[in-house]
């Protein structure tokens, strides 16, 4: 059910923009963004003032399952786009159909402007759009120098000939193992310069994957999870090196699943289920849509616990446990008890 | 002590003679594809096959001056890796290993086929090819020269010294490119293909090129054993011979580029290093002819090695050369 029939819809003007200005002060080229999507309508494929990608018609089937049908998409430029939905809502499909990765059965969809249809993953990338993924890609038996240098595009010593030729190449090489080693140092990674990618931990690996796709200088970053597997200190860092993207002036488009996050630095939210876009807008609006409620975040979806509902909850789960312990002691005692004495 | 260094020197022939380079060449090639670029060729032998004949069709067969047939050779081995590489590229890294073990296998048996008597001569096999190769020795051919107490002909030290030469220029070749940034695009496609798509980089391109480097030193180390053994018969070329040559490959460590080299090396002075040994020792009574005669040699040495092979995978995966932080690392 598409969220621009669902009745009791708020207006998309008004109170909520007032609170996004708000919000939104301090950091300037985080407010391009929002000011730009804050008159669009919260409708589902609704057109956005300066689309960086627009999808259309795309299906994707499995056999007789639909994985993805999306009539209509646009990612704003310059803005971080969400994109959540319930497991096996066909986020991951979508980004695969993206950037090449799969072909759709039906459909287009376009870059600035730029048809992507029947585009392998690679020209994909050299267009500027480049994806990380779910489970993460470094590149185990080389070091993080060189899972960073592989990044870098137009390098005239990938080509087979050249590569023989050391002189063609050096000087290229030289400026993007500085600009490598910049991004590292941005990312915390410069000390692990020379160990092997494989040794690194989950989190420093989403961080040198995130740090890799920079060195291609991307116009569209799109992130499959890019928290999934985090500890709580680094998910805050990954934040951070997300948000400074948009204010670089990259497109982030990213699947995510923990709420907070997606609350916290999107722009734009757009939820899936079953393969459809449901709901779009900004995400103080996603809560209160009843088809996304209904379809993915369930009945407390947005608000933690606070401290005396916590105390209640778990004093009553502690109740249970015990009156269950004590059932159990009780016939596995008398038991044990019986076989003692044969 | 006299017989065993007599051993010793014949194995140390063994080791530096054409054979290793023959072997070395196969297994340099394996270490492109599979050492750096991942690719599982296991049908390497069909690539030396076919350099082999290039040069035994083109100069016995068709009257064509040596070089042309070294062309030939190179050209049909391009060819053999393009046809292989274009359907099983773009699918799983299996793909290749099952169309190559196959081809190696369907090639041996069609050149040994009667239909294909007229070209290749079938289980006769060819020869007397390389009189123009070995016309070019700056030495007297005819004549027998004593190294490191064995004898060499003039023919077999020629073609042993240009082996060796093409295994050196190989190397020289293989360095270059694993230290540019054409070897960490293959290596990256070896750990994931798809995050070295994701970054922008034509993957399949980079897989041919590998298959066709490697296939064509292969093919080089097919034209060394031609030469050397002045004859051409399809089963000189059993598909064991691309499982010797992982097996040297490992030896001395994949993805290092003097591994193979030495790998080759170490293996032919192994093998043959037991043979005469063993030999000796059956001779002069150390070794019971009830517990092993002579005649078994041939199959225990490549029991010894096999042994060998599995004590160094448990106690020095990495091989001679290997880096064993490198090797320990989960592959993904």
């Amino acid at each position: 059910m598409p969220a621009d029939q669902t009745p009791g819809q708020p207006a998309p003007h008004g109170a909520h923009a007032a609170s996004l200005d708000a919000t939104a002060t301090g950091a300037a080229p985080r407010l391009l963004a929002r000011a730009a999507l804050r008159d669009v309508p919260w409708e589902v494929g609704v057109a956005k003032p300066d689309p960086a990608i627009v999808v259309d018609g795309v299906t994707r089937t499995f056999g007789g399952l639909t994985a993805v049908s999306v009539d209509h998409l646009e990612v704003q430029r310059g803005g971080i786009t969400g994109l959540i939905g319930p497991n096996g809502a066909g986020k991951t499909t979508l980004f695969n159909l993206l950037t090449g990765f799969d072909q759709p059965n039906t459909g287009t969809w376009s870059f600035d402007g730029r048809p992507l249809g029947k585009l392998a993953p690679h020209q994909v990338a050299r267009l500027g759009v480049i994806r990380t993924f779910q489970l993460t890609k470094a590149l185990s038996r080389l070091t993080v120098l060189q899972n960073m240098l592989l990044g870098a595009q137009g390098q005239k010593g990938e080509s087979f000939l050249r590569a023989l030729v050391p002189g063609t190449w050096r000087a290229q090489e030289r400026a993007n193992t500085e600009k490598a080693m910049d991004l590292l140092t941005r990312f915390k990674l410069d000390r692990k310069k020379d160990d092997f990618a494989g040794t690194l931990s989950g989190g420093q690996r989403k961080l040198l994957e995130m740090a890799r796709a920079l060195m291609s200088d991307p116009k569209v970053v799109m992130l499959d999870e890019p928290m999934a597997g985090v500890n709580p200190a680094l998910t805050q860092s990954l934040l951070g090196h997300v948000k400074d993207l948009r204010e670089q002036g990259m497109t982030v488009v990213f699947v995510e699943h923990d709420m907070d996050v997606v609350r916290d630095i999107s722009d734009w939210v757009v939820v899936m289920a079953a393969g459809k876009v449901i709901a779009e807008g900004p995400p103080e609006s996603i809560s209160q849509n009843q088809a996304v409620v209904d379809a993915y975040l369930g009945a407390h979806h947005d608000a933690p616990l606070t401290v005396e509902e916590e105390d209640r909850v778990l004093a009553e789960a502690e109740a249970a446990i015990a009156r269950e312990e004590n059932a159990e002691g009780d016939v596995i005692g008398s038991d044990t008890r019986r076989e003692e004495d044969r | 002590m006299g017989e065993l260094i007599d051993a010793l020197a014949v194995a140390l022939k063994a080791g530096l003679g054409f054979q290793a380079v023959f072997l070395a060449l196969l297994a340099i090639g394996i270490n492109v594809q599979f050492g750096y670029t991942g690719l599982l060729n296991f049908g390497q032998i069909a690539f030396a096959m076919l350099g082999g004949y290039g040069i035994a069709i083109s100069v016995s067969q068709w009257g064509l001056p040596f070089w042309v047939g070294v062309v030939v050779g190179l050209l049909a081995a391009v060819v053999l890796a393009l046809l292989l590489g274009l359907p099983t590229l773009r699918l799983r890294a299996d793909y290749l290993a099952i169309a190559t073990i196959a081809a190696a296998e369907g090639l041996r048996l069609l050149f040994r086929s009667v239909s294909a008597t007229p070209v290749t001569a079938g289980t006769r096999g060819l020869s007397g090819f390389n009189a123009d190769f070995v016309a070019l020795a700056p030495w007297d051919t005819s004549r027998q020269y004593p190294i490191l107490g064995t004898r060499w002909s003039g023919a077999e030290l020629w073609v042993t010294t240009v082996g060796w030469v093409l295994v050196a220029l190989s190397c020289l070749l293989i360095w270059l490119l694993v230290r540019s940034p054409w070897g960490r695009v293959v290596k990256s496609i070896r750990e994931d293909e798809d995050a070295v798509r994701s970054l922008g980089k034509n993957v399949y391109v980079y897989k041919m090129q590998a298959l066709v480097l490697g296939g064509v030193l292969g093919a080089l180390g097919g034209m060394i054993y031609a030469l050397g053994t002045a004859s051409a018969n399809p089963d000189q070329y059993q598909n064991a011979n691309t499982f010797l040559a992982y097996a040297a490959l490992i030896l001395g460590g994949a993805a290092r580029v003097l591994g193979p080299v030495v790998g080759a090396m170490l293996m032919f002075f192994i093998i043959q290093f037991a043979d005469t040994g063993l030999r000796t020792l059956i001779g002069n009574g150390v070794i019971p002819e009830d517990l092993l005669s002579a005649t078994d040699v041939a199959q225990i040495r490549f029991v010894l090695i096999g042994l060998g092979l599995m004590l160094l995978l448990v106690f020095r995966p990495q091989g001679i050369f290997g880096d064993r932080r490198e090797v320990m690392l989960d592959a993904r």
